[in-house]
């Protein structure tokens, strides 16, 4: 196949934050209809190049060319005037207003008035070209995560796209999604335009993308042309600078029940309330409850830590009625717990990473005494854990909303697993981690449950949950559909269950 | 007590409830888009005193009436951009800045007016605005001398309210400004400047702000008084929650307000004697208090509002 002259091209962008390097003379080229895979771990510089692209960030050396022609992209609007477009992370949207009103800011109008007329055609138009289609005049809040994707793709393509940048787009959507996701984007480039794909799952890049480029500590750290007949090892490879080995599981000998859930049912508060759940976890095991996100996960780790309390239903901890007890009591029988937002329900982003560390505890004996903190214990517990989980910071008062995500979450389990839990829930525990970091999570949780810990991981990456889990079960509509031994399960069968349809113990 | 009720509504009451209004709508506008656009402005009560009292001079000075009101919007739209300064560009506290520009401005109010006028006996008054009755519009019983013979500010308000509307959800500006409510990002990344669309937003608040001290000061008490705002700009705040950051529902806060406030008024020269004025003066504010508990519950502010923007964040 003869190569196309690239349709976008970047040479040499050099970008520095202080004395950090970001990003050090990378090149890269899209061709028209080229899915791109861009590769890297969690501050590799992927971030940094995309912003440079989409103009949030000026770069200090190197130039931008679009086909063919050097550019100067200094803002957003300038990227889209250029053809860029870009889906985030976090969507741009306002969850407030219409489908359309979100398509059509800043757009000019007509006759002084906004162009309502204009603006259904286009949507109806890139809907029937790539299979999109969205009702415009939904409140954004009411669309799915998925849809509301789509409608960021369809923003893009709104204003013009001819190249379109996708900033993990994967890690929020279901099994079911990604399939439809794909296919969107294998038709988009089909019809010439360029993509970039951005991501940590290796299995996605090399179902999706044409060619790859790997980015480690802002620099360019390999090329691959071949994604398809590439392994994964090759390329986390290339991504880490050394081998990768997944943590092996293994066999265990679980112990009694730890924690049991019975007949468990919460009433409609907020999200998917749970309707009759039973389970129950042993000493030394780790449960894997997989399901979409919204399908009672949230409702789940809440009642089990004690936040809300069920309707019906009882909960036991080492045997003990626990189903009206409150947060405190609950960790005190041995509950350990890492909430699903890190930054929200985790930790107090605004206080020094010492207090959030011992903020389920602040009223035990060990940090207070007579109604007043004990500073220096609070201060030494602190240094003790980020010296222990080797968490990046400049010392324990840092301000914890400064931390990394990874660092974060390493934070988060140091504060429980110093109390050695008899049952620990987790949720998304490596969610926008990279692999040296959720490495290092798993093997913990690994040490854990050779300990006797009993531990439930909430997911929705399912690899994640095969390699760590004894056994998965599976929820949906705030029921669980079925339980599978790991053995017996495959992500098809998972994905299956996630979708409703009943499983088999 | 049906004598008292028959003295309480007849035609003068209907056309007391409009006259209240007029002030609080135009101010209830202001504050709206403001906020709209993600900026709490607390200066409104300053703003809405300082504009009365340079379009009060303006026309003491000159004897035309329309420069005075021409001076007061400008005196609201320099104060709203001054505001804007502080919150959009600079990115400061909302609440300590608002606070900040009403201090400024009501000082400042009373300093150029001593300044100007000296110390006097009796405050000087202007020939303010007269009502203006629409031809054959005003010949309606009942409804037509309260409506449409009213002063010709009364129907800037009155055709402002659907020009808000029209403005806020029907033009590219106002989707703008509701985007940047919402959520700033968004727009930045669809190319729209975030910090552009605050000021213009909190510069027009300021203007109908303006126009709301230009009528206390020209058309309803045709002088200018240390308390001629007296916490209309605080009411018009709440009233904007009242009426869930919409330009018709805001307007109806409005409406409401200045029923319970005329409604006191006739109850206090209608032979209660019996009942110190000042319970009657607190009824409106009591009401205020009532609805907002009531209604608050279900409204949502803007996402953004309070919230700075700033742009390369890392």
């Amino acid at each position: 196949m003869p190569t196309p002259a690239p349709l976008i091209e970047m040479r040499g962008i050099t970008k520095s934050f202080g004395a950090v390097k970001a990003n050090e003379a990378v090149d890269l080229s899209v061709a028209p209809g080229e899915i791109l895979g861009l590769l890297g771990e969690n501050g590799a510089g992927k971030t940094t190049l995309m912003n440079v692209l989409f103009g949030a960030y000026a770069p200090d050396a190197g130039e931008i060319l679009i086909q063919g022609k050097p550019v100067r992209i200094t803002s957003s609007a300038d990227a889209l005037a250029a053809g860029i477009g870009m889906v985030h992370q976090h969507f741009h949207l306002a969850p407030r207003l219409t489908v359309l009103e979100n398509l059509l800011i800043g757009i000019p109008g007509k006759a002084g008035r906004i162009d309502r007329a204009g603006g259904l055609a286009r949507l109806a138009e890139i809907g029937r070209q790539h299979g999109l289609t969205l009702d415009p005049d939904l409140a954004v809040s009411a669309l799915s995560v998925g849809e509301q994707q789509r409608l960021e793709i369809v923003k893009a393509l709104f204003r013009g796209a001819r190249l379109l940048i996708l900033d993990e787009p994967t890690a929020v959507l279901a099994p079911t999604e990604v399939d439809g996701l794909f296919s969107a984007l294998r038709s988009m480039a089909a019809q010439g335009l360029g993509i970039i794909f951005i991501s940590h799952k290796l299995n996605e890049v090399r179902a999706l993308t044409h060619r790859c480029t790997v980015l480690r500590h802002g620099r360019v750290a390999g090329r691959v042309d071949d994604p398809a007949n590439t392994t994964s090892a090759a390329m986390a490879q290339l991504m880490c600078g050394h081998e990768i080995v997944p943590p092996a599981r293994g066999a265990s000998t679980p112990g009694a029940d730890v924690l049991t859930l019975d007949g468990i049912s919460t009433s409609q508060h907020s999200g998917t309330a749970l309707r009759g759940v039973s389970l129950a976890v042993r000493a030394g095991e780790i449960l894997g409850i997989a399901g979409v996100s919204g399908n009672g996960q949230r409702a789940l780790a809440e009642v089990i830590s004690g936040v809300r309390a069920p309707d019906a239903g009882q909960m036991t901890i080492a045997g003990q009625n626990v189903s009206r007890f409150s947060p405190r009591e609950v960790q005190a029988l041995g509950l350990g717990r890492i909430p699903e937002d890190r930054m929200t329900t985790g930790l107090v982003t605004n206080l020094p990473l010492a207090d959030s560390m011992v903020l389920p505890r602040i009223g035990t004996a060990a940090f207070s005494a007579k109604g007043l903190l004990k500073p220096d214990a609070i201060r030494a517990f602190a240094e003790a854990q980020i010296k222990a989980y080797d968490i990046r910071c400049p010392g324990p008062m840092t301000r914890a909303g400064a931390l990394s995500g990874g660092n974060l979450q390493k934070a988060l389990l140091a504060r429980e697993l110093a109390f050695d839990p008899k049952v620990l829930i987790v949720s998304q525990p490596t969610r926008g981690l990279d692999i040296g970091a959720a490495r290092f999570i798993h093997e913990k949780f690994l040490d854990m449950r050779a300990k006797g810990c009993g531990i439930i991981v909430i997911g929705e990456d399912l690899e994640e949950l095969l390699v760590l889990c004894d056994r998965i079960a599976v929820m949906y509509e705030g029921r669980i559909v079925g339980t599978l031994d790991s053995a017996d399960a495959t992500i098809a069968r998972l994905g299956l269950m996630m979708t409703g349809a009943e499983g088999h113990s | 007590m049906s004598a008292v009720l028959e003295q309480i509504f007849q035609v003068g009451f209907l056309a007391a409830i409009i006259r209240i209004a007029t002030p609080l709508a135009f101010a209830t506008l202001g504050e709206m888009f403001s906020e709209r656009a993600g900026v709490l402005n607390l200066g409104i009560e300053g703003i809405m005193l300082l504009s009365a009292m340079t379009g009060f001079t303006a026309t003491s000075l000159s004897g035309s009436l329309w420069l005075g009101v021409l001076v007061a919007v400008l005196t609201g739209m320099l104060m709203g951009a001054l505001h804007a300064l502080f919150t959009a560009a600079l990115g400061l506290s909302q609440h300590v800045c608002g606070i900040g520009v009403t201090l400024f401005s009501s000082g400042l109010a009373y300093f150029l007016y001593r300044l100007i006028f000296g110390q006097q006996s009796v405050p000087p008054n202007i020939k303010g605005f007269e009502t203006l009755p629409i031809p054959v519009l005003s010949d309606i019983p009942v409804l037509g001398p309260a409506v449409f013979n009213q002063f010709s500010l009364v129907y800037m308000a009155m055709l402002a309210i659907p020009l808000a509307a029209f403005v806020l959800y029907r033009t590219p500006w106002g989707l703008s400004v509701r985007m940047v409510g919402e959520n700033p990002r968004a727009a930045d990344s669809a190319g729209v400047s975030v910090i552009a669309t605050r000021f213009q937003a909190v510069i027009l608040g300021g203007a109908l702000m303006g126009l709301a001290g230009a009528f206390l000061s020209m058309a309803q008490f045709n002088a200018f008084t240390f308390g001629v705002v007296s916490g209309r700009g605080w009411v018009a705040i709440a009233l904007v929650v009242f009426g869930r950051w919409d330009p018709w529902r805001s307007a109806g806060a409005a409406l409401l307000f200045a029923f319970v406030d005329a409604l006191q008024l006739r109850m206090q020269a209608s032979g209660l004697g019996h009942i110190p004025y000042e319970a009657f003066l607190m009824l409106p504010f009591i009401f205020t208090i009532v609805a907002m508990a009531v209604m608050s519950r279900n409204a949502v502010a803007p996402s953004a509002l309070l919230k700075p923007f700033r742009r390369e964040e890392r």
